[in-house]
C-alpha cells in the first residue's frame, strides 16, 4: 500500500471534513473529534449527497441530503438504511493526513 | 580491573537503571554519573505536592549522598557533559573529560518552549525541575497572579500548586478542552469544572500571541485580544527529547535517540533509555515504561539476555479531588463500540472502547475506583464478552443497576429555577408535593409552575416523580432524541438552571448516552446555547446542518444557491450590475426572483463561494442568510411613497425591521411583510410576523404560515409608531428565541404556548424592555456578515488536495 500525504491534519475541523479530488471522484476525509481520520467515497449511495457536508458524531457521519447514518469504519449505512460508501485507508501521522493513494489512481478492480 | 561506566544524567530513568545494575553485576563497573542539576537522583513526579507544600525536597529524593558511596559511584553534580568522543571513547565535562567502556545517555527531554515575543523575559518558566518549582513557590504569594500556558498534565498540575498557595491561576489552553490527549471532551469538561471550583480560570481555544513586559513578565496576550495580567508565566506546552549531545556525537537519532531491543543506540558503546530515546517509533512520557527500559539495560551491562517491550500506560493526575483516569486508546476506529455511563448527579464519567470481545481503552472521570481493574483487562487482552453488559459497573457490580434518567434533575439544588416565567424553584415545588399537591393541575394552582407557557412541565413532572416516587405517573413527552431521556423543553429550561455553557456540559450533566450526539441533537444544542448564553458561547459550526455551515443553500446536485440581501426588496442599478457581472464570471447556469423579494444564483460550485462573496462584498451587499433558521426577508409593498391607497411608509418601515433583525439566529426561519393598507400587496398575513399599516397606525399579527401548512396571522397588537413597531417584532423574536424548541417555526410555537401568554409577555413595558435588551445584545454579536469572515479564507473551500493531477505518474 502506498501512502501519500495529501493535508495536514489542521487542515481537516475537528468532527468535519475536507474534499480531495482523485481520478475516481472525490473522496471526503474526516476528522473526529478526538483527532481520528476515515476516508469515504464524497457520494452518498441513496442519493449522491455530498457526505463531506455532513454533520460528524462520534465515528459516525449522516449525510446532509436526506440524513442517511454511515459508519465511517465500515462504510455501511446504519439503522433501516441498507447501502455502504466505499472507505480507504488513511491514517494521520505527526500532523499529517496518509491517504492510500494505490486505491485511488483509477486502477482499482471494480 | 573494572569496566568504566559513564552515565549522563541522574534522573528517573538512570537511577532505577543504577539500583538494578548494582544487584545483577555488583562490583564489576566504576560508574560515573554527570547531571546538569546541581543534585542527584530525585523523584520528578513528586515536584507537584513540593509545589503544593504537601512535600519538602529532602522527602522525594530517591538516592542520597550515602548510597552513592556505598557503590561508588563518582559524582559530578551540577556539570553538564558536552560533547562525546565517540573514537577515543571519552565524554567531556565542564570540570575535565572522562573515559568510558560503556556510556549511558539518560539526558531526559527539554521542555519545548513556544517562539512568542516575550518568552526569555525573567518571570517566565517551565515546569521540569527544583529551580522551576522553587521560582513557582516563590512567585505564589496569595494574591499574585499565574497564567499557566499548557493545560496537560504538567500544566494542570503546576496550576493547582500554585493556586493552593494562594495565587490567582488562569490556565490557557490552545485545544478545545483540558488534556485532550488524556481525555475525550466529556471528561475534559468535568475536569475543567473541578478545577474552576477551586478559583483556576481556563481559556480554552486560546492561542497565545506575545508575553508582555519590560523587565519581566507583565501580562499574557492571546489573539483573540485577551489579556491576563501575570507576574508569573509556567510554560507546560509540551516536551521535546534532549538528543543534543547524541546529534552532535552523529548517533542515530529520530525524533529521539534511536534504541533497539537492547536499549543499544548505533554506537554499540553506548546505551540510551528515558525520556530522550525513540524504541520503534515510540517516544514516552511515562515513567512506568522507563522503569522497564531501565530493568532492560543493566541486564545488557551484565551481559544478560533481555528485551524491551513497551508496555500500555496509564495517567492519573496528582491533583487532590480531580479524580480522572485514562487508558490505553480510546479514539474512534474501525470497529469500536463505546460504553457509557454517566451520573451527572454526582459528575461522574465513564467510557469504555472496546474492539471487538476486548477491552481496548477506558476515560474515567469522578469515581475512578476501578482503574485499576479497567486496565488490567485493557493489558490482558481480557475476552470481555461474558460480562459485557455490566462491565461498566466495575467488580463491584451487584445486579440491575440502571443509569437513572431522573438523575439530572434529582441533584438539582432545592433553588434552582424550574420555571421560569413564575420564578418558581425546585424547592417550592418540592413543598407543593409534599403539602399535598399530587396533580401537576394543583402543584400549578398552588405554585403556578408551568401555568404560563408550559414548557417547563416536563421537569415540573420529573420533580413530582422524584418526590412520590411510583405514585406518579408522568405524561410520557417524547425525548429530544435517542441520545438522551429529556425533551426539548427539558433541556432548554435545564441548560439555564444549571449554567451549562457547552455541548459536552449539556451532554454530561443532563446524561446524554452517546459520546458526540447525533444529528438530531447537536444542532439543537447549538441553537440553545447561542440563544441562552449570546456573549459566553461560542458557535460551534461544526454542529451546525450544512447549509448554515457553508452560508449557502446545498443543492442536489451538491452546488449552492447564492442569495445575496436587499432590504426590503429594494435594489438598485448598481447591485443589479454586480449581480448580473458575478453571473458571467462564474458562469450560474439560473437566475430566479425568489418569493422573498431578491434574487437567487443557482448553481454555483463550493469552491466558488469565497471569490462571488467577495465580489458581492465590493458591491456593498452582504448575505442574504437565505440558508439560515434565521430572519430571512422582509417583503415588503411600495407603500404611501408611491401606492395611492398607501397609508404608511412600509418600504421604509421594511428595512428597518430587516435591519434590526438580520443575522439573528432563530428555532426555525423567520420570514416578515408589511403592506401599506390593508389591500396587503405583501401578503404580511401569511407570515411569521406580519405587519399592515393603517391610518391610526400598525396592525402586528403573528403565527402565520405558507408551507406545509398555510396559516393566517393572529393579530398581536397594534401600536401608534413605527418605534413601537420595532420593540414590539424584537421582543416577540426574543421571546421565540428564548423559549420555542429548535425547528419549531413561529405557528407551532404559539400554538403550544399560546397567544395571550406572548401578549401578555410584550405587551408588559417591562418584560418588553427587557427581551429589546436581551435581543440587542446578542446582535451586538451575532449581527455580523458571514461572507466577510469566510471570504477571507478561501483555501479551506477548495478540494484540500488534488489527486487527478497526479494520475498521470
Ligand atoms: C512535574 C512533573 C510531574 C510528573 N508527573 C508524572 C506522573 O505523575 N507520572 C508519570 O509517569 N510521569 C510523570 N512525569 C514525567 C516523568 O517525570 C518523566 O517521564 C521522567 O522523569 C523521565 O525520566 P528520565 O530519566 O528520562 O529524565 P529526567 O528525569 O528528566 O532526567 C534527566 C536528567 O538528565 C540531566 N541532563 C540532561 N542533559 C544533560 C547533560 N548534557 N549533562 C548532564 N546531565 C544532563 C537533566 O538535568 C536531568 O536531571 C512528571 C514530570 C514532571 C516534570
Ligand atoms: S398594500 Fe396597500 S399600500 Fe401597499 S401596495 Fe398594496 S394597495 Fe398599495
Ligand atoms: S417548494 Fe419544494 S421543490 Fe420547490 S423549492 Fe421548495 S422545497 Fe424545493
Ligand atoms: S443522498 Fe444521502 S441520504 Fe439521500
Amino acid at each position: 500500500m502506498s501512502m501519500i500525504d495529501i493535508a495536514a491534519l489542521d487542515d481537516i475541523p475537528r468532527q468535519g471534513a475536507r474534499v480531495v479530488r482523485t481520478p475516481l471522484g472525490c473522496v471526503a476525509v474526516f476528522r473526529t473529534a478526538d483527532d481520528h481520520v476515515f476516508a469515504l467515497d464524497d457520494r452518498c449511495p441513496h442519493k449522491g449527497g455530498p457526505l463531506s457536508e455532513g454533520i460528524v458524531h462520534g465515528a459516525q457521519v449522516t449525510c446532509p441530503l436526506h440524513g442517511w447514518v454511515f459508519d465511517m469504519a465500515t462504510g455501511s449505512a446504519q439503522g433501516a438504511d441498507d447501502g455502504r460508501v466505499v472507505t480507504y485507508a488513511v491514517r494521520s501521522e505527526n500532523g499529517r493526513v496518509l491517504l492510500d493513494a494505490a486505491a485511488l489512481s483509477g486502477r482499482r478492480a471494480a | 580491573m573494572n569496566r568504566k561506566l559513564v552515565v549522563i544524567g541522574a534522573g528517573m530513568a538512570s537511577g532505577r537503571m543504577l539500583e538494578h545494575l548494582f544487584e545483577a553485576a555488583p562490583g564489576q563497573w566504576d560508574v560515573t554519573l554527570f547531571n546538569a542539576e546541581p543534585r542527584g537522583n530525585y523523584n520528578r513526579l513528586m515536584l507537584s505536592p513540593v509545589l503544593s507544600g504537601d512535600k519538602t525536597y529532602d522527602q522525594i529524593v530517591t538516592h542520597d549522598d550515602a548510597w552513592y558511596a556505598a557503590h561508588g559511584v563518582t559524582c559530578r553534580f551540577g556539570e553538564s557533559v558536552t560533547a562525546i568522543d565517540r573514537d577515543a571513547q571519552v565524554v567531556h565535562g565542564a570540570n575535565g573529560p572522562v573515559p568510558y567502556d560503556a556510556l549511558v545517555i539518560a539526558t531526559g527531554s527539554a521542555p519545548f518552549i513556544i517562539p512568542v515575543p516575550g518568552k526569555d523575559l525573567p518571570g517566565v518558566c517551565t515546569y521540569r525541575d527544583l529551580e522551576d518549582t522553587n521560582a513557582m513557590i516563590e512567585a505564589s504569594r496569595p494574591g499574585a497572579k499565574a497564567v499557566v500556558i499548557g493545560g496537560g498534565l504538567l500544566g494542570l498540575e503546576a496550576a493547582a500548586g500554585m493556586a493552593a498557595r494562594g495565587a490567582d491561576v488562569t490556565v490557557i489552553h490552545l485545544m478545545g478542552h483540558l488534556m485532550e490527549r488524556q481525555l475525550d471532551p466529556a471528561a475534559g469538561y468535568l475536569l475543567q469544572k473541578d478545577l474552576e471550583a477551586r478559583g483556576i480560570r481556563v481559556h480554552c481555544q486560546g492561542v497565545t500571541k506575545a508575553i508582555l513586559g519590560t523587565d519581566r513578565v507583565e501580562a499574557v496576550l492571546l489573539e483573540d485580544g485577551t489579556v491576563y495580567p501575570a507576574d508569573l508565566v509556567c510554560m507546560a506546552v509540551g516536551i521535546r527529547p534532549e538528543t543534543r549531545l547524541a546529534n552532535d556525537a552523529g548517533l542515530e537519532v529520530a525524533r529521539g535517540i534511536t534504541v533497539d531491543d537492547q536499549m543499544q543506540t548505533s554506537d554499540p558503546a553506548i546505551l540510551a533509555l528515558g525520556e530522550c530515546v525513540e524504541h520503534d517509533g515510540q517516544l514516552f512520557g511515562l515513567v512506568a515504561p522507563l522503569y522497564d527500559q531501565a530493568r532492560v539495560l543493566a541486564a545488557t551491562l551484565a551481559g544478560q539476555e533481555a528485551v524491551f517491550r513497551p508496555v500500555q500506560t496509564a495517567t492519573k493526575l496528582k491533583v487532590t479531588g480531580c479524580d480522572l483516569f485514562s487508558a490505553g486508546d480510546f479514539t474512534d476506529a474501525p470497529g469500536r463500540e463505546d460504553i457509557v455511563f454517566r451520573d451527572p448527579g454526582r459528575g461522574i464519567y465513564k467510557r469504555l472502547v472496546l474492539e471487538g470481545d476486548r477491552l481496548v481503552g477506558a476515560v474515567m472521570y469522578g469515581d475512578t475506583a476501578d482503574g485499576a481493574w479497567f486496565f488490567d483487562k485493557i493489558r490482558k487482552g481480557a475476552d470481555i464478552t461474558p460480562d459485557r453488559d455490566t462491565l461498566i459497573f466495575g467488580p463491584a457490580f451487584a445486579g440491575g443497576a440502571q443509569a437513572d434518567p431522573l438523575a439530572a434533575v434529582a441533584a438539582l439544588p432545592p433553588e434552582a429555577e424550574i420555571c421560569g416565567c413564575n420564578g418558581v424553584c425546585k424547592g417550592q415545588i418540592t413543598a407543593a408535593i409534599t403539602g399535598g399537591a399530587t396533580t401537576l393541575d394543583a402543584v400549578r394552582g398552588l405554585t403556578k409552575a408551568s401555568a404560563s407557557c408550559g414548557t417547563c412541565t416536563g421537569l415540573v413532572e420529573q420533580v413530582m416523580a422524584l418526590t412520590l416516587g411510583d405514585g406518579f405517573a408522568a405524561n410520557a413527552n417524547p425525548p429530544m432524541c435517542k441520545c438522551t431521556d429529556h425533551t426539548h423543553e427539558d433541556v432548554r429550561r435545564l441548560i439555564k438552571s444549571m449554567g451549562l455553557k457547552s455541548i459536552p456540559a449539556v451532554m454530561q450533566d443532563l446524561g446524554w448516552r452517546t459520546v458526540g450526539g447525533c444529528a438530531s441533537c447537536r444542532p439543537a444544542l447549538n441553537y440553545y446555547l447561542i440563544a441562552d448564553w449570546p456573549a459566553e458561547y461560542r458557535d460551534d459550526r461544526q454542529s451546525r446542518f450544512v447549509n448554515e455551515r457553508n452560508h449557502a443553500n446545498i443543492q442536489k446536485d451538491g452546488t449552492y444557491s447564492v442569495v445575496p440581501r436587499m432590504w426590503g426588496g429594494v435594489t438598485s442599478a448598481a447591485e443589479l450590475r454586480a449581480i448580473a457581472d458575478a453571473a458571467d464570471r462564474y458562469a450560474v447556469p439560473m437566475i430566479k426572483v425568489t418569493g422573498g423579494q431578491r434574487i437567487d444564483l443557482l448553481g454555483v460550485r463550493k469552491e466558488d463561494l469565497p471569490a462571488i462573496w467577495a465580489d458581492f462584498n465590493d458591491a456593498g451587499m452582504v448575505s442574504g442568510h437565505a440558508y439560515a433558521k434565521g430572519l430571512r426577508t422582509v417583503k415588503t409593498c411600495v407603500g404611501e411613497q408611491f401606492c395611492r391607497f398607501g397609508t404608511q411608509d412600509s418600504t421604509g418601515l421594511g428595512i428597518r425591521l430587516e435591519k434590526l433583525l438580520w443575522g439573528s439566529w432563530t428555532p426555525a426561519k423567520v420570514k416578515l411583510g408589511v403592506s401599506g393598507c390593508p389591500r396587503n400587496c405583501a401578503e404580511a398575513t401569511c407570515k411569521d410576523i406580519g405587519i399592515v399599516c393603517v391610518d391610526s397606525g400598525f396592525q402586528i399579527s403573528v403565527a402565520g404560515a405558507a408551507g406545509m401548512d398555510v396559516r393566517e396571522t393572529v393579530p398581536l397588537l397594534t401600536v401608534p409608531d413605527a418605534d413601537a413597531v420595532c420593540d414590539v417584532v424584537a421582543a416577540f423574536v426574543q421571546l421565540y428565541r428564548e423559549n420555542a424548541r429548535y425547528l419549531h417555526r413561529i405557528y407551532k410555537w404559539v400554538d403550544k404556548v399560546g397567544l395571550d401568554w406572548c401578549r401578555d409577555q410584550v405587551a408588559d413595558p417591562a418584560i418588553r424592555g427587557a427581551l429589546v435588551a436581551r435581543f440587542a445584545e446578542s446582535q451586538s454579536i451575532y449581527q455580523t456578515d458571514p461572507w466577510a469572515d469566510h471570504a477571507a479564507r478561501p483555501a479551506e473551500w477548495a478540494p484540500v488536495a488534488d489527486l487527478t493531477l497526479r494520475a498521470a505518474e
